[in-house]
């Protein structure tokens, strides 16, 4: 069993429009890195020099890792890395 | 039964008897809603769902601000206005809709953009600020003026087809800032002009943002104070996030670096 990762909108034109990916068990940091190798690009929207963007967050299941172990928060094979990048619409032009 | 009550009229008690039966809002609850003051940022997509169930429900007085005209591509969405008012100020063409729903009601427009000059004197008269704005750097305003004068924010945000929705309680709870500390920059910073939206998106979440401020006037239930609720269409689900105030924040924090309110649009140009 490995990781879901949850892609945001904004995003899922690096995925091939997919809205969810596997990943491999471990640190968060090493999820990205590795969602990197399959879809280029990714990581740069998330993270920059090794951290998580301050506008974008990371949820590990319904965990916010800002207050668990940030970027090294370990994630176990079944659970779910949601993405979840500020968005601003709402007037819409 | 309805109770005689003579601080309503007799349409008054049919218009919300759906409501006065509610053990939860009552003649009392419905009295508060008619006394309440909600501001709404924005009279778009969200912020006509917003405006029309708050004038529906007989929330006393809206103020609704926006500096936009209405335009024919909105109208794939923004429902407080139509056909017949293209060119006209929205908050104009938002007001004749809600007051037409809710003789009631008192919308009062205010056809600017919201600036850091204005908005602590604006939202000072009102009891909620409801945030339906579509950029950045006026998310960020109203945060940090909501956190600054103690205003309860109802803050809603859509983007293809997803939404984000979460109220913060300043001194109580998170706040914008604590849930995404920086404004992404306008590159990382895609709008639904850029990317589009399905028009009923904002109809879910601007309904959700109405029902979490008749909450806060009416003091009941639980409402989004510490949790982010995230919508995704495509999917058919509701996710809820733990968002916890964060003690280094740079507006609510214990030694917030945020003071003054800034130039939010440095480096932004509007879309």
């Amino acid at each position: 069993m490995a990781v879901k990762v949850r892609i945001p909108t904004p995003l899922q034109r690096l995925t091939q429009g997919k809205e969810e990916v596997a990943g491999k068990a471990g640190a968060v940091i090493d999820i990205i890195n590795d969602l990197e190798t399959r879809y280029p690009g990714i990581a740069e929207r998330i993270s920059e020099g090794g951290k998580v963007r301050r506008f974008v967050n990371i949820y590990v299941n319904e965990e916010d890792i800002r207050f668990l172990q940030a970027e090294r928060t370990l994630v176990n094979d079944g659970d779910e890395v949601s993405i979840v990048p500020a968005i601003a619409g709402g007037k819409g032009g | 039964m309805t109770q005689r009550n003579p601080e309503f009229t007799e349409d008054q008690l049919q218009r919300y008897s759906r409501h006065i039966l509610l053990p939860e809002v009552g003649a009392t609850g419905q009295k508060k809603l008619l006394d309440a003051k909600v501001f709404v940022v924005g009279a778009g997509g969200l912020g006509s769902p917003v405006g029309y169930y708050l004038a529906a429900a007989g929330i006393g007085t809206i103020g609704i601000i926006d500096n936009d005209r209405v335009e024919i591509s909105n109208l794939q969405r923004q429902i407080a206005h139509s056909t017949k008012t293209l060119g006209v100020l929205k908050v104009e063409s938002a007001k004749a809709t809600f007051e037409a729903l809710n003789p009631d009601v008192k919308v009062v427009g205010i056809a600017e953009r919201l600036s850091r000059d204005t908005i602590r004197d604006i939202i000072r008269d009102y009891d909620i600020v409801v945030d339906c704005s579509d950029n950045f750097p006026t998310r960020y305003l109203v945060n940090d003026a909501c956190v600054m004068v103690k205003k309860p924010l109802v803050s809603g945000a859509i983007l293809k087809f997803e939404g984000q929705l979460t109220t913060i309680l300043p001194g109580e709870g998170h706040c914008y800032r604590c849930l995404f500390e920086e404004m992404p920059p306008p590159e990382h910073a895609p709008s639904c002009r850029d990317l589009g939206v399905i028009g009923a998106i904002p109809g879910v979440i601007g309904s959700l943002q109405a029902v979490e401020v008749i909450k806060l006037v009416l003091g009941k239930g639980e409402v989004l104070k510490n949790a982010l609720l995230i919508y995704d269409a495509l999917k058919a689900t509701f996710r809820r996030v733990t968002v916890p105030r964060n003690k280094k924040c740079a507006v609510c924090g214990e030694d917030p670096a945020i003071t003054e309110l800034q130039d939010y649009e440095a480096g932004y140009c509007r879309t």
